[in-house]
């Protein structure tokens, strides 16, 4: 680990001028991502500017729905009372991310901003062009089974690796930011971005900005959802793909569909044109397998990430016929119903 | 030196922390960048407490800070400051001040023989006693997904889920 100098932020206003009096600074909170890139050289920040002490780690009630303060940590998150009856979805997500003792330790905010686990990332002995601009992407034609298959570049094929993320992405959260020029609010949807020419910008946080709080909207879909995480294995591993579906049925009619995939993308990847397909239809098999074809018709496999567009393909229906069913993939028992 | 919110302080000097330590209340100096893995080790030599992968991985690092377990190697100790901490050397005093006596989970770990080479054994024990008092999981595949982040390369797993469900439906003692 490089050397650095350390700030105690006592305000919000005070950690924003920290960071941003110091280009290379960076916020640290639970740490679980930062410490570890830090140990790797990955990340050399010159300054840490520690917001853990800032009072954003409170779930409030807004607007009919919830604000979750940047700090909340991930686990008391998940096992909030109100999490669990009007956001199942929330946090069964967050319950299939992780260990307990990183559940424990990371925040709301940092599981937003958390970096992919691709390989070469982590390698400072290879080229990468979100690690360094323009020194190339090995994970191209190199060892990419666990890539994206939606909106890569020619630059990246990273996928974000964020369980709960995936979750925020289909219940339309908001992300309430302050950064030099004030406080701003961001579309879920359009708080990660694609790699595109600037693989190395994996958000459209701005400099200096802070991540306040994530807003919940009242629906939170909580008779009709699913997380469902496939993965290498059962427990404690990145998601090969993931799904998190949400249904509102009108008897077998769907009224609306949220679906949201983790571990194929850049960002939490929603397909709206497959959402509106939905709309209107009944709640059958072949339904969600016509959503599914279309979504998986725009994926692109890498060398050797083909079995993922097969896999997404049946995880979407399954979750789909989970949300529909109400019965949950449960975060224990393991069994795929 | 002493810290002061919203003040830099530079890296090469030491940061004035104080931690309670398995009871004992300690001031101590240290850079920004010791784990509090590092400083339990290599500076109190509390050593019971294990490095495995220093990367959150393998879960050997596992303390309890304030009652709640995490991996030492990925906390910076500056950032604990007045914390409580609790090690595996610490578990008998959770049973009273100035007690002996193993803490359950330890008595239920020795009578299942949870362990075979023991390097993992005070994360697994740490874990545990943090599963205990988070209170989620109550059955045996609960138990198994909360201890997920413990990993065993002897595969002790069986026996320490048969330890653990013991001392849970014990109530938490034996």
């Amino acid at each position: 680990m490089n050397r650095f100098e350390y700030v105690r932020a006592g305000t919000v206003s005070e950690a924003v001028a920290a960071l941003a009096a110091d280009p290379s600074a960076r916020f640290i909170a639970g740490g679980t991502n930062l410490v570890d890139l830090m140990k790797y050289n990955v990340e050399r920040p010159s300054r840490l500017v520690d917001i853990s002490r800032l009072p954003l780690d409170a779930i409030e009630e807004r607007d009919g729905g919830l604000r979750i303060g940047a700090l909340v940590p991930n686990a008391t998150l998940a096992y909030d009372e109100r999490v669990r009856a009007r956001y199942p979805l929330l946090g069964d997500a967050l319950l299939a991310g992780a260990s307990a003792q990183l559940r424990n330790a990371a925040s709301t905010g940092g599981n937003l901003n958390q970096r992919t686990r691709c390989y070469y990332f982590y390698d400072e002995g290879t080229p990468c062009n979100k690690r360094q601009p323009g020194s190339g992407c090995p994970a191209i034609g190199g060892v990419n089974r666990i890539h994206a298959i939606f909106g890569t570049s020619a630059h990246c094929i990273a996928t974000h690796p964020s369980d709960m993320c995936v979750a925020l992405a289909a219940l339309d959260a908001t992300v309430r930011v302050e950064g030099p020029k004030g406080e701003r609010s961001i579309a879920f949807s359009d708080y990660h971005r694609l790699p595109g020419d600037d693989p190395q910008r994996d958000t459209t946080l701005e400099p200096g900005e802070i991540v306040l709080s994530v807003d919940l909207p009242e629906r939170g879909f909580a008779e009709r959802y699913t997380y469902l995480k496939l993965r290498d294995r059962l427990s404690y591993a990145f998601a090969l793909v993931s799904v998190a579906a949400a249904l509102d049925l009108d008897g077998d009619t769907i009224r609306e569909a949220r679906l949201a995939l983790g571990g194929v993308a850049h960002k939490p990847w929603r397909n709206r044109e497959a959402e509106a397909l939905l709309k209107g239809k009944p709640a059958t098999r072949d339904s969600f397998q016509a959503a599914a074809d279309l979504i998986v018709r725009e994926a692109q496999p890498q060398s050797q990430n083909g079995f993922k567009i097969e896999l997404a393909r049946r995880a979407i229906v399954r979750g789909l016929e989970q949300a529909a069913a109400g019965t949950p993939q449960s975060s224990s028992d393991k069994r795929i119903q | 030196m002493l810290i002061e919110s919203g003040s830099p302080v530079a890296a090469d000097q030491r940061i004035d922390i104080s931690l309670t330590i398995n009871g004992e209340t300690r001031a101590l100096q240290v850079a920004p960048w010791t784990t509090l893995l590092d400083l339990l080790r290599e500076r109190l030599d509390l050593t019971g407490t294990k490095k495995g992968c220093d990367h959150g991985q393998c879960g050997a690092c596992t303390v309890l800070v304030n009652g709640t377990r995490v991996n030492s190697c990925l906390v910076l100790a500056v950032m604990k400051d007045g914390a409580e901490i609790t090690t595996v050397e610490g578990l008998a005093s959770l049973q009273g001040p100035g007690s002996n006596a193993l803490h359950p989970l330890q008595e239920a770990f020795i009578e299942h023989d949870a362990f075979q080479c023991g390097y993992c054994t005070p994360g697994q024990l740490c874990s545990s006693v943090g599963l205990l008092n988070e209170g989620h999981a109550k059955s045996r595949e609960e138990i198994r997904e909360a201890m997920s982040g413990n990993i065993c390369r002897c595969g002790a797993y069986t026996n320490i889920v048969d330890a653990i469900e013991d001392v849970m439906q014990a109530g938490g003692s034996r």
